[in-house]
Formats: structure tokens, sequence, C-alpha cells
């Protein structure tokens, strides 16, 4: 089973093409990387499956549903959430906030019924507030949940950044360079977590990432990107001993 | 429901209500005035608060949607024979010319008015950000104002309207400020709050939260616009005159200055700094007119005390960016803090 | 309309444009390098005028002198006006930095209506300007031949600076990549001081020539000026310098214009320049000659 699919996807900004002619099949419960050098096209295409840009031309098929073009907040409700390679948390706000706000797209309330604090909206926050303290519990951030995310150690927020996009409740969960600024032993730990999130919430990851440890520690399947082309895809070992791929990363002896 | 702290919130508001009331009845007229103006610039600086300081969106036109409740209340609570006084330059517009409505409905009305046309006009700029948002917002308010200033036969034009029943009284205007401090708090913690908030710290993670940016922010800005509506209302009503030029910029910055001076993204702070504003605009009058220094007399100087507040803007943004409170908030738990140090002796 | 009215009110909008474009360059000069609504800047163009003002009536300059004076003297004080009000919020939010420009502007407002007066002074137009033009039927006073040469004088200098000096280099340089500069040995602050002397040069110019067509003068008098040749600006694309200038002469031409053929819309003249810059906001929002520009996600 195929969870999201790309179909022929181009990106053209003005007369430079980001991403071009890209397939992608991610299946149900994996993990899939994305790798290529720097400038490859890599962030642009999370920006396309979440609706920040919408494709120059292919389409987008996740869950079974075309959602090309769709706007992005409506993207993450259908199920794809992701972070960012910039960490991008709301800083002033309190690493519980910084969860339950993520709940909100879920709430089926009014604003009066919100300002009014009716019995079924408590129910709802409260609800809220249980289901956002077990995730912290889960990703052990339980005994930040007052400070301030921007407080937080990197590493933290990294992690806070997922566990953000997790009470969003995604099928499909986007990874952009979970590791970035980690130390060694941060980046097996970061590795160890993407697969026991995987399990515990019944995702499918695609993540961006420079770590070559961390792809192949956990990535099932791997996509290179040269320039924005798709140069090679396969198992770690295949990717590893792919003459074109090495020649991307390297360059070419003359 | 019953549990201690809203036990305590009762009470702080129970105390509020009682020493206003001490304030209203021994106060004199001229200060009973100032306590009804700071009544109503808590409204429109907690008005100005949400849009600018919990969402994020800077909004320079508060004066024209304060013009629209202003404008709207007062035609519907004067009275035939006030409205036909009123316009003798062209006649009112018939279906407005019979229409007499108490204050309460009438301030409602004006808040919605305003709330609607604070929407119809946002939808299509919110997408803009920071200044462009700001001059956008700035063009919408002196939009309003022209066409205020040339309807001659709905708002009498540059002549204002004059002799409103001065029907704003402290239960009014302290009364609506006590429900919009309440009503900003709880907004605040509820889900739609955080929302607004988390617009404010990055749009673009925001809506990958899959929060409807254009949803949430019409959502501020119309909350926003109808608290100005209302806040305008209570003013005309206070007054007793309204025209066009009450409305300028001028009005935008004063309420400006209260959401900064107070910090901005907080209540308390928004709430506190309206008080001192407008005290202080009143304590400082004296200075906009003659001065005898003794050996020399200073000749009156209009202007001088709008100079001082320039310059406290200024001070303030400049070397004491968050204001009195900054984000943060006085809490039952910083007032208890005195009662709960008592507490743990206890136990 | 009879054809002199319409060569008197062409011959208006040309010269309100001609004033528009001038203080427009200041908003976009400052913009493209700051990214900044500098909203004093309609309060610079007012303090020029006074200069000259006082300049002539209480100094007892000849007029050219008042006129160079001025100029030199609204340079140094918007400057100044950067050193104060903007240069300390360098890194804050743009948000602190408008509220400071904000705050700024009123208070040089204020100042002037304190150290001026708020009574209305007359500018001491020198007689050499008051002359009217006379061809055939119609007379057109001198200073609307005077207003567009002048501005496009200046425009022209001004562009030789920016494209062809090495501080014009220096200028673009901050304005395309501000860190890159510096990192490049460009020294930024200073290059930011030229820019807000060279902007409120050209003010001054454009408010010497304000007085010159409306002679009236109170303190407050920058601001409608100040607003529009912002709008101005925007219309033309912010950031580009003949953006500014085209932007000025369309809006000072509409005005004009709009106001000839429709006289009933006389009192929402100042509605029209606004009506314009949200339209412009939502369908073309980087102007007439400026690009696109996205968020890095």
């Amino acid at each position: 089973m195929t969870i999201l699919r790309t179909d022929h996807i181009t990106m053209k900004f003005g007369g430079l093409t980001a991403v071009s002619d890209l397939n992608l099949e991610i299946p149900e419960n994996g993990i899939v990387g994305l790798i290529g050098p720097n400038g490859a096209g890599k962030t642009t295409v999370f920006n396309m499956i979440t609706g920040v840009y919408a494709p120059t031309t292919g389409n987008i098929v996740f869950d079974k549903k075309d959602i090309t073009g769709i706007k992005s907040h409506l993207i993450t409700k259908s199920g794809i959430a992701r972070t960012f390679q910039n960490i991008r948390l709301f800083k002033d706000l309190t690493v519980l906030d910084n969860v339950m706000i993520a709940n909100h797209l879920r709430l089926k309330s009014n604003i009066i019924s919100s300002v009014l604090r009716t019995p079924d909206y408590r129910a709802k926050e409260d609800h809220i507030l249980k289901k956002s303290l077990l995730l912290l519990e889960e990703v052990g951030l339980i005994e930040y949940k007052d400070d301030k995310a921007s407080s937080l150690p990197y590493g933290k927020q990294r992690k806070l950044e997922i566990a953000r996009a997790l009470a969003t409740e995604p099928k499909l969960l986007l990874l952009d360079e979970p590791a970035a600024g980690m130390n060694p032993q941060e980046s097996i730990e970061l590795m160890e977590f993407v697969k026991e999130i995987r399990g515990k919430f019944d995702l499918s990851i695609l993540m961006i990432e420079h770590h070559m440890q961390v792809i192949m520690g956990v990535c099932e399947k791997i996509y290179v990107l040269d320039y924005g082309v798709n140069i090679a895809e396969g198992n770690p070992y295949e990717i590893q001993n792919n003459p074109k791929v090495i020649e991307a990363y390297l360059g070419v002896d003359e | 429901m019953f549990n201690k702290k809203n036990l305590y919130r009762m009470g702080l508001i129970l105390l509020t209500v009682i020493v206003l009331a001490i304030l209203n009845s021994v106060l004199g007229k001229y200060q009973v005035r100032i306590l009804n103006l700071a009544g109503i610039y808590i409204v429109l600086g907690l008005s100005l608060n949400l849009i600018n300081g919990f969402t994020g969106l800077f909004s320079l036109g508060h004066a024209g949607f304060m013009a629209i409740g202003a404008y709207t209340s007062a035609l519907l609570t004067m009275s035939a024979v006030q409205k036909q006084a009123n316009f003798f330059v062209q006649p009112i517009v018939p279906w407005l010319a019979n229409i007499e409505l108490g204050f309460l409905p009438a301030m409602m009305i004006g808040g919605i008015v305003s709330a609607i046309i604070g929407a119809l006009l946002a939808a299509p700029i919110l997408r803009l950000k920071d200044d462009y948002l700001a001059i956008a917002t700035l063009g919408f308010g002196e939009i309003i104002r022209v066409i205020f200033t040339n309807t001659q036969s709905l708002t009498n034009g540059a002549l204002g309207l004059k002799g409103l029943t001065r029907f704003t009284n402290v239960p009014y205007s302290w009364g609506i400020a006590l429900l919009t401090i309440i009503f900003m708090f709880s907004l605040r913690r509820s889900s739609y709050g955080k929302a607004f908030m988390a617009i404010r710290e990055d749009e673009i993670a925001a809506e990958a939260m899959g929060i409807d940016l254009f949803k949430h922010k019409l959502l501020a800005f119309t909350i926003g616009s109808f608290f100005a509506g209302v806040g305008g209302a209570l003013l005309a009503h206070l007054m007793g005159t309204i025209d066009p030029l009450m409305f300028r910029f001028l009005m935008t910055f004063n309420i400006l200055l209260i959401v900064v001076l107070g910090g901005i993204g907080s209540i308390s702070g928004t709430v506190i700094s309206a008080i001192i504003v407008t005290v202080s605009m009143e304590a400082l009058r004296f200075l906009d007119s003659a001065i005898n220094l003794g050996f020399v007399v200073i000749p009156s100087v209009p202007g001088m005390r709008m100079v001082l507040f320039s310059m406290l803007l200024m001070l303030v943004i400049l070397f004491y960016q968050h204001g009195l409170m900054g984000r943060d908030e006085i809490t039952l738990d910083t007032l208890g803090g005195f009662f709960g140090k008592f507490k743990k002796k206890e136990a | 309309m009879s054809l002199e009215t319409f060569f008197q009110h062409l011959s208006n909008g040309l010269a309100l444009g001609s004033l528009y474009a001038l203080i427009a360059i200041g908003y976009t000069m400052v913009y493209g390098i700051l990214r900044l609504i500098n909203f004093a800047h309609g309060d610079i163009f007012m303090i020029s005028t006074y200069i000259v003002f006082y300049g002539v009536t209480m100094f007892l300059m000849p007029w050219w002198v008042a006129f160079v004076v001025a100029i030199l003297l609204t340079g140094i004080f918007g400057i100044l006006v950067e050193r104060v009000a903007y240069r300390p919020l360098r890194d804050s939010p743009r948000i602190s930095v408008m509220i400071s420009a904000i705050g700024a502007s009123f208070l040089i407002e204020n100042l002037a209506i304190v150290i001026f007066g708020g009574r209305p002074k007359a500018f001491p137009i020198p007689d050499y300007f008051n002359q009217v033009a006379h061809f055939n039927t119609i007379s057109i006073p001198f200073a609307n031949f005077f207003i567009p040469i002048v501005t496009l004088t200046s425009l022209v200098i001004l562009l030789f600076i920016v494209n062809k000096t090495k501080t014009g280099m220096a200028m673009r340089a901050v304005s395309k990549d501000y860190e890159a500069a510096r990192l490049m040995g460009i020294n930024v602050d200073n290059i930011i001081s030229i820019t807000f002397g060279i902007g409120s040069m050209l003010a001054a110019i454009g408010g010497i020539l304000w007085g010159i067509k409306y002679p009236n003068l109170i303190p407050l008098l920058g601001i409608m000026p100040g607003l529009k040749a912002f709008i101005a600006a925007v219309i033309g694309g912010i950031g580009d310098i003949k953006g500014a200038v085209i932007g000025g002469f369309l809006l000072g031409m509409s005005e004009i214009m709009i106001i000839a053929f429709l006289p009933s819309l006389t009192g929402y003249r100042d509605a029209f320049a606004f009506i314009l810059l949200i339209a412009i906001l939502l369908f073309k929002p980087s102007g007439l000659m400026g690009q696109n520009v996205t968020e890095k996600v």
C-alpha cells in the first residue's frame, strides 16, 4: 500500500527548475529518506507536498486523494505534518501550548463557546490537555511543559517540533533534517526515536537528512536528488554503491 | 465551577466594583469623566491589543472602526428632534430620521456594524504582512474618515453630531471594560486564543499545524473591530459631540501608545497603561496652557502634551521594549503570592 | 471642459506629481535599504519649509541662500532622525521600528507646533517664481514649469550618484544584501546615513517647491503629502527610484484629473490615494516596477 505518491511533479521558479519530474512513492508505515547535495531541491519537495507551493506540473496523491495545490492547513488536516529545517517553534509560548496548538485543527468548537467555556468546550479542552500531556510524556519532554519553547536546548527543540507535528495526528510525517546540529550520540538517539514513533503512532515517514549514518540506519528506501532530478532510488545498500550517487556527492575526478 | 480560583476571581471583580462605586460617589464631575475615559480606553486598548498583541497583525485603522461605532450608535440614540436640529444643511436620510433606540442596543449595533465593516475591509488585505498591512489599515481609517466627512445626509459631514445624550456613566464604561477584560482573558486561554498567538509567533509554522490563517486573522480583526466600535459608542456618549476630525490617526496613536506602554500582548499591562495614559493626559493638560515660572511666563503652547507622549512612546520602544508587563500578566498567582506565603506557614 | 482649463489642470497635475515624486524617492530609498516605512519623512519635508521661512524672515537671507541652507539642514535633520529613532532598533522586530517611526513623526509634528506655533505662516515666495505664463488664453503659473524641471534634474543627478559612483554602488549593495555588504567591508551605518541624507535633501527640495506652490505653512502640512508620496512609492514598486517618480506623477496627475472631470468627488480627494494603494497592494503588491519576493521556508 502506498500512502503518498508524487506523479511527475515539477517546480519552476521563474527560469529556475528546482525540482523536475519527480516520482516519489512512500509505502504505508515505511521510512523513506530523501537525500542530495545542498540546493538539490529537497525542501522544495516538502513544500510542494505540504502545500506551501503548488507544483508547476504533476500531481500529488495522498491517501488515495489528490491533494495537489490544496491549501497548506487543509493538507495538515488531511494527515500530513512536517518539521522545518530551521526550527520554527512558537518560541514565546510554553512547550505545552506548542503541542496544544497543534490540536486546534481538530477542535470542533466555535469561538463563542470557547470563550464562554461551555461544558462541551471544556470537555474538549480537557481531552486536548490530557492528550498533549501524554504526548509530552511519551517523547520525554514532560518536565519542560511549562518552559518557554525557546528556552529548551537545541536537541530538545527538535524533539518538540516533532512532538508538535505528531499532535496534529498525521498519517505521514515529513522531517526536514531532524539531526541537523546534533552530535553523534544525539543522532543515534534520534534514529531510535524515529523508529519508535513510527510504531507507536502508526506513521509513514519521509525524511531529509545529511547525516548518512542516520539515513542509512533508519530508512528502508532512499531517493537521491541532484539539481532537482531524481538520480537514484533504492535501499541503503544500493544507494551506497550507486556510482551516480557517489559522483553527485564527491564530484567527478577528471 | 466554584473552585478557589474562581472564587478569588469573583472576589477581585467584586472588589473592583466596590472601589469604582466609591470613586463614582466621592469624585467630582470632572474626575468621574476621567474615570469614564479610563474605562473606555481600556476597551479600546484591549481591542487593539487583541489584533496587534495577540495575533501580531499591525493595524493602524482603529480610529476608523471607532468612528463607525460612534456614529452608528449616536444616530440610533438621537431623537427625531435632535436629528432635525443637527441636520440643517441637508436633511437626514428618511430611514434614519425616526429611529430611536436605548443606549445599550445602540452600542451593540454600533459594535456589530463596526465588526461587519471591519471584516469586509480586512478580508482582502489580511494576506499582507507587517508594514504593508499597517499602511493598508491606516488607509482604511483615513478612507472611513473621508467618507464620513462627505456623507452629509448620513453623518452630517464635517459638522458632526452635537447634543448627544450623555448616557455613558461609570456602570456603562467600567461594566463594559470589565466584561472586555474577562472576555480577553478567556479568549486567550482558549484554543482560539492560542491559535492567534501561534500566528503571531510564526505564521508558516501555524499554518503547517493546520491553523487556517485567513479564518483566524479575520476572526481576530472582526472581534477587535467590534470592541473598537463599542468603545467608540461609549466615547461618543461621553463627549456628547462627535465629528470626523475626532477620529484622525492621532486617536489610533493614543491607543497604540497604551498598548505599547502596557506591553504588546499583555492584558493587564494594557489595562494599567490605559489608566495611566488617560489620567496623565488629563493631568498634563496644564502643559498646553501658559506656565508662569516667576521670572518668565511661558506662553501657552498647545502641543507640549503630545510632545511628551510621543517622546514617551519612543523611549519605551527604544529602551524598554516590553513595556510595563512584557507579555506577562498580573495573575491570581502573583496577586496571591502574598496569601500563598501566609498559607504555607499555616500548613 | 474648455481646452484652457484642461491645460491648467494638466500643468497642475504635473507639478503635484513632481512634488510627490521628490518625496517618494526618499521613502523608496530608505525602504530599499532598511525595509522600513520612514513615517517621519513627511515631517522632515515639512521642516524644510519652515527653515526657509525663518531663514528669510528672521535671518534675512536672500531666498537662494535660504534654499541651500534648508536643503543642507534638512539633510542633516534626516540623518539625525535615523540615528535617534531607527539605528538603536536595527536588530529589533520590524513592528518596533515602525512604532518608533510613528513616534518620531508625532514628536516632530508636535515639536513643530510648540516651536513654530500652530498658526499658519506664509512661505516667502521669491517674486521670480510668482510669475504667470500666458499662452493666448491659457495662463499657467511659472512654478508649474519649474517644478517638473527641478524634479527631473534631481532625478538625473540621483540616478548618476546611485549608478555611477562608488557610494551609489555601496548603496545598491546594502539594499540587495545587508549582511553580505557588511562582510564585503562596506560601512553599512555610513551608507544608511548617506541614504537618509540624500532622501531628506530631496524632500527639502520638494518642500521648497511645495512652499512656492502652496505657500500656507502649518506644522502638520507634511502628513498628507508624506502619506501620498509613500503610496506613490508603493505604486511604483517600493525600493525602485524610477518607480517612485513614475508613481508620483501617476498619483499627482490622477488626483487632479479625477477632480477636474468629476468635481462632485472633490471631498473624496484624500481617500482616492488610499483606495489606489489598497488596490495596488491587492493586485500587484510589488508595484509597477518591483519584483515579487517570497519568504523562504
